[in-house]
């Protein structure tokens, strides 16, 4: 298991430094001279090149990237050009909401979406898995933001059920959070939900044409039983797997949905920053959610032997 | 010495026959096809079907609401926005056409030359796998931000993310094709490696690489229409779904309508596309449908 885990770890490091790399290059790449943006209006050519060569920008790619990635590894991502504040600062200070409305939205996609998948499964055919099928296939057709959209001008602006927009903090009280992130995390959900029902119940299918599943009708257990303490059980890696590989859709639509819902997270933090072309930070973003990505779809793999102990590492 | 070549496929191939049986099977597939047609009919003959200029400000009849003159209302300035949308069709479907094109014409010609050349292989994963590990509206927006917001950058930037999903397919198929026998006859009859990935492995790709060209179209329309509604693709002047939406943004408790019908235009366009999607995986890959 050390040594897989090890191993594991090893093979994520060029991925990560590809990911640095590209990351590294778009900054390198970006337009404009943040030297002349820091000195300002009124610099000489030679203050410009003063503060150049401060932040070593007239050095070659190589030094400037060995450089970078030094101060990456200490938890420096850069200063924001438009704030002058350190990239780290900004998103620690937008991080909450964001983890706030990926937890909820994980909460209700699998909470939902397994139960949905194992249903439609267990009664292949009929009606359940009829609107379960389509359901998904809309899920994957209809852009997060059109669903947002459809969700406030019913529950918000038409009932008036629920808040159109905005984001309360755990700590004014769990009665307005959980209002507030009802319809966010439900249309953040659709896609992610859409995916997970599909592969859980073709899993399903798979797992209960098998012998062992026939043996365990034939002892007389339960129908229930069998579909959760025997198939589910059985079908828990792939849909471990797609939860980790869905988890990239999600932080896609994270940034489409907080600016739906006016959540100040690191999706607005984005979406503000391409608008001023605020280079660092959309570069200290996309790596920021890259390694996550990565780092859940290690976990992914690692959870492989909790779930089916036949995986050894 | 004759060469064996595979027969060429004729005009009654089996993939057209499996193509047209499944079809047939399908109602949804025939439903989504005729969908796409009718948007491609739309947005080829967008100024033919009573719009007006897309552009046309008249701020004095800003956010009328649904009327005989104005089918959709106007927006803040004054626009039409049944025009604006009927026009906003060309984006999408250009958007979607163009993405599905360029990363299944990279990709193929990436995963042809790696399946076959080992020491690159191993570099180009690697490329491919970091690339796959940033998330493609994340990297869209990353690629976009360098450059000037234009409609052939958008496409490129979309391109790019879907590049690498096409490049493992084509490998992973490339690596299994070419230890068929009739490979191998082909190798040992003196066949040149162009040749053999030209007319033994690139025919066997065809399907599996058009029912993936579906699913590139239908997320590169939704990417585009993300893009473009918060600020990062397509140009203001140029009116899609997406943007259209983006400036309705504010507008959410007086006029919704504006943000309705290009969100529902997107929505059963892309809707089409998958449709059509799912009725040729079934018919090209049986092994598939059965799961899925």
């Amino acid at each position: 298991m050390l040594r897989y885990l090890l191993k594991r770890l090893l093979a994520s490091i060029p991925v990560m430094a590809v990911v640095a790399l590209f990351v590294f290059s778009l900054l390198y790449l970006s337009p404009g001279d943040p030297a002349a943006v820091i000195a300002g209006d009124i610099a000489t050519e030679a203050d410009i090149a003063r503060i150049r060569a401060q932040l070593g920008l007239d050095q070659s790619f190589m030094v400037r990237f060995g450089g970078w990635t030094w101060g990456l590894l200490h938890g420096d991502l850069g200063t924001s050009i438009f704030t002058g504040l350190p990239v780290a600062t900004l998103i620690g200070q937008r991080i909450e909401p964001t983890l706030a409305l990926t937890v909820c939205t994980l909460i209700i996609a699998v909470g939902l979406a397994v139960p949905l998948g194992v249903l439609a499964a267990a009664r292949a055919g009929g009606w359940i898995d009829r609107s379960v099928m389509a359901l998904s296939v809309l899920g994957f057709s209809v852009p997060v933001f059109v669903i947002a959209y459809g969700l406030i001008l019913l529950f918000a602006v038409e009932l008036e059920w629920l808040p159109v927009q905005g984001y309360r903090s755990l700590k004014e009280g769990l009665l307005p959070f959980l209002r507030h992130m009802v319809l966010p995390s439900v249309a953040l959900g659709i896609v992610y939900m859409a995916l997970i029902a599909r592969i859980t119940r073709a899993t399903m299918l798979d797992v209960l044409a098998q012998d062992y599943v026939r043996t365990a009708t034939a002892k007389g257990l339960a129908h229930n039983t069998v579909l959760t303490r025997h198939a589910l059980k059985n079908a828990a890696v792939p849909i471990i797997t797609i939860i980790g590989i869905g988890v990239a859709a999600l932080i896609g639509g994270v940034v489409v949905t907080e600016t739906v819902f006016a959540i100040p997270g690191l999706g607005r933090l984005t979406v503000d920053a391409i608008l001023r072309r605020d280079y660092p930070i959309i570069q200290g973003v996309t790596l920021l959610f890259s390694a996550v990505y990565v780092l859940v779809n290690l976990v992914v793999d690692l959870s492989y032997s909790l779930f089916d102990p036949r995986i050894r590492y | 010495m004759t060469e064996l070549v595979a027969p060429a496929p004729a005009t009654a191939s089996p993939t057209w026959l499996r193509l047209k049986d499944a079809l047939r099977r399908h109602p949804t597939a025939i439903a989504g096809g005729i969908v796409l047609l009718v948007m491609l009919l739309v947005a080829l003959l967008a100024p033919w079907l009573g719009t007006v200029d897309p552009l046309a400000l008249a701020p004095v009849r800003r956010l009328r609401p649904l009327s005989a003159e104005h089918w959709f209302g106007t927006d803040m300035m004054g626009r039409d926005v049944y025009s604006r949308v009927i026009y906003g069709s060309r984006v999408s479907l250009t958007v979607g056409l163009a993405v599905a094109f360029v990363a299944v014409g990279v990709g193929l010609a990436i995963g042809l030359v790696t399946g076959y050349l080992r020491w690159l292989d191993a570099v180009m994963m690697r490329v491919m796998d970091g690339l796959m590990s940033i998330p493609s509206v994340l990297l869209a927006i990353a690629l976009i931000s360098l450059t000037k917001a234009s409609l052939n950058n958008v496409i490129i930037a979309i391109a790019i993310t879907e590049i690498p999903r096409v490049v493992r397919l084509v490998r992973s198929l490339v690596l299994s094709l070419r230890e068929q026998p009739y490979v191998e006859a082909a190798i040992a009859s003196g066949t040149g490696l162009p040749a053999i990935l030209l007319r033994h492995i690139l025919p066997n790709m065809v399907a599996p690489l058009l029912v993936q060209s579906t699913y590139i179209c239908a997320s590169a329309m939704i990417t585009e229409a993300i893009l473009s509604f918060i600020g990062a693709g397509t140009p203001p002047n140029i009116p899609s779904w997406g943007n259209i939406m983006a400036e309705a943004r504010s507008l959410i408790q007086v006029a919704g309508t504006i943000l309705l019908f290009p969100g529902l235009f997107l929505s059963i366009t892309v809707l089409s596309v998958n449709l059509l999607g799912d009725g040729m995986r079934d018919a090209l890959d049986p092994r598939l449908a059965r799961r899925l």
